[in-house]
């Protein structure tokens, strides 16, 4: 089936000579959730931007649902609801005001009937009559989206849906994305957050320093950004890895002083304890340990390098 | 033709009128009536009449005129710039709406709100002083042609100004000096020969003096002329949006 959404060598430098894309290629699937990760500065937002109308291409060519979105515009952008970053907002309208106007400026006639079951679906219908401005900032995300989803698109941009988003909410998110998703919404999400893209994405798409580093079906990258490393400071240096110790994964580094063992964080036995109490039983000491919680942006930057 | 969005976006804009009705509408008009009392009523009476009508009713084309000049620019450029100040113009550049429909949408609201601000305007003053209007479809004809190009200026206004400083200084440094000078409170025959001729280089002496002439049927400069200047400052201004849409000039990257 041909992808809904195609990306060919995008490239964008702007004005100031900042060259934040350089030369993307994308295909995104009819009905998936492609989760779009990427460190600060990435490209991330630049290329949803693109997309979406609000940035023009350099160079290169994107098509959605067949339609060109330079030549063939209006049916392009009608196809699109976009959930920008930042909470930005009208003030001084109501909720039901601010959804309805972003419905006819999508060119879709007016349907109370749809905007009550958004603002029902999204936990705002009581809110419908209050002013934009009097919500707290988890209920303008979702006034975000109700707007975004007012003209029933077909595809949805969600730019940082959960940044400053309490745990429940996020929850509540998620799950309001997996029903879009089972009604056949292809969705496209930017986040930071590694469990967030566990959590729903089919997809995950790695974007950095302007370029796409790679996309893979989720199963198959999460096992990669599973591993942790364990490391050891040995007392005595280790010319090599003890016999006994053959069945762990262990690797000697900094001249045999430090033990590295990998484990995964997925399982639910990590196999630390046992490799300890082993270590003891050979007389192996060591003067400090230390896990490797590599956040996000350190498993990209490592992706970077392994690709480039 | 993206129908839904212009009417989705004139609806929006003139709700911001109604919601904010005694700053957009009623202020404009209690201070022209403030005009009115002093100027005409009070002050008028000592007047000689001008071009054989009463200072009042003289003064009475001009002063809608100049609300309407001011609150047009001032209107339209904040309907625009708010968006782009808040940054909910996102949601404006990612729909299927071309720039002839935001254009509509935007100045049709603030050139709709100037019409009715200058209507309003002079059924106030019909209660100060007594006056007749000859030409009532020119009249009509000179209120929207003004309230539509003005509007244009201030949508550009409100898309080249950076900060809320820049919104204010074009209609307070150019566009009320030049509605004060233009012949709102004096026909420019009273100046000397020197300060006629520069008087014809500010555009809204022709504004005034039409606008005048479809009420009392005298004009300081000819009819003609005056229409063909409102023509030509909506061209120039329709050219600048086009300029502006075309090369996305401060909205898009």
């Amino acid at each position: 089936m041909q992808p809904i959404i195609e990306i060919r060598g995008l490239e964008k430098t702007y004005a100031s000579g900042f060259q934040a894309l350089k030369g993307v290629d994308l295909d995104i699937r009819r009905g998936e959730i492609l989760a779009l990760l990427g460190p600060n500065g990435a490209g991330k937002t630049t290329l949803i931007s693109i997309v979406c109308g609000i940035v023009r291409p350099t160079s290169g060519s994107v098509t959605v649902d067949g339609h060109d979105i330079l030549r063939d515009w209006r049916a392009a952008r009608s196809l699109i609801g976009l959930v920008p970053q930042e909470l930005t907002t009208e003030a001084f309208e109501s909720v039901w005001a601010t959804v309805s106007f972003s419905r006819g400026l999508f060119g879709k006639p007016p349907d109370p009937a749809v905007i009550e079951r958004i603002l029902k679906d999204l936990s705002l219908w009581d809110k419908k009559d209050t002013k934009v401005m009097a919500l707290s900032g988890g209920m303008k995300r979702r006034v975000l989206i109700a707007k975004a989803l007012s003209h029933e698109p077909r595809i949805l941009f969600l730019d940082e849906p959960t940044a400053g988003v309490d745990v429940e909410l996020r929850r509540g998110m998620w799950e309001m994305i997996g029903r879009l998703r089972d009604s056949g919404v292809t969705i496209i999400l930017t986040t930071h957050y590694i469990e967030e893209a566990e959590e729903m994405a089919d997809s995950i798409g790695v974007i950095s320093g302007g370029r796409i580093i790679l996309v893979e079906e989720k199963a198959a990258l999460m096992e990669k950004l599973g591993k942790r490393l364990l490391t050891l400071q040995l007392q005595n240096p280790l010319d090599a890895i003890p016999a006994e110790l053959a069945g762990y994964p262990l690797t000697l580094s900094e001249g045999g002083r430090e033990l590295v063992y990998q484990f995964d964080t997925q399982q639910e036995r990590t196999g630390i304890a046992g490799l300890l109490r082993k270590l003891g039983d050979h007389g192996i000491t060591y003067t400090n340990l230390r896990t490797n919680e590599s956040s996000l942006e350190e498993i990209f930057v490592s992706l970077v390098r392994e690709r480039a | 033709m993206n129908l839904h969005a212009i009417k989705a976006i004139y609806k929006f804009e003139l709700a911001r009128t109604w919601r904010t009705l005694f700053q957009s509408i009623a202020g404009p008009v209690i201070s022209t009536s403030l005009y009115f009392i002093v100027f005409g009523a009070a002050i008028g009476s000592r007047f000689a009449a001008v071009e054989g009508v009463s200072y009042g009713a003289f003064l009475v084309p001009g002063l809608v005129m100049m609300s309407v000049l001011t609150e047009s620019v001032s209107n339209a450029s904040f309907g625009i710039y708010m968006p782009r100040y808040s940054g909910t113009i996102y949601e404006l550049l990612s729909a299927p709406v071309s720039a002839f429909e935001t254009v509509i949408g935007y100045v049709g609201a603030a050139a709709t709100k100037s019409v009715i601000l200058g209507t309003l305007i002079l059924l106030t003053a019909r209660l100060f002083v007594d006056f007749s209007i000859a030409h009532p479809v020119w009249m009509v004809a000179f209120l929207m042609l003004t309230s539509v190009t003005f509007s244009l200026l201030g949508f550009i206004l409100g898309i080249w100004a950076d900060g809320w400083e820049k919104l204010q200084i074009v209609p307070m440094l150019i566009v009320t000096p030049l509605a004060f000078l233009g012949g709102s409170f004096y026909s420019i025959s009273m100046l000397s020969p020197f300060w006629q001729k520069v008087t014809l280089f500010n555009p809204v002496v022709y504004l005034v003096s039409g606008f005048r002439w479809s009420f009392y049927g005298a004009a300081d400069v000819p009819v003609a002329l005056s229409l063909g200047m409102v023509a030509l400052m909506m061209a120039v201004c329709l050219a600048v949006v086009w300029w502006i849409f075309r090369t996305g000039y401060k909205l898009k990257n």
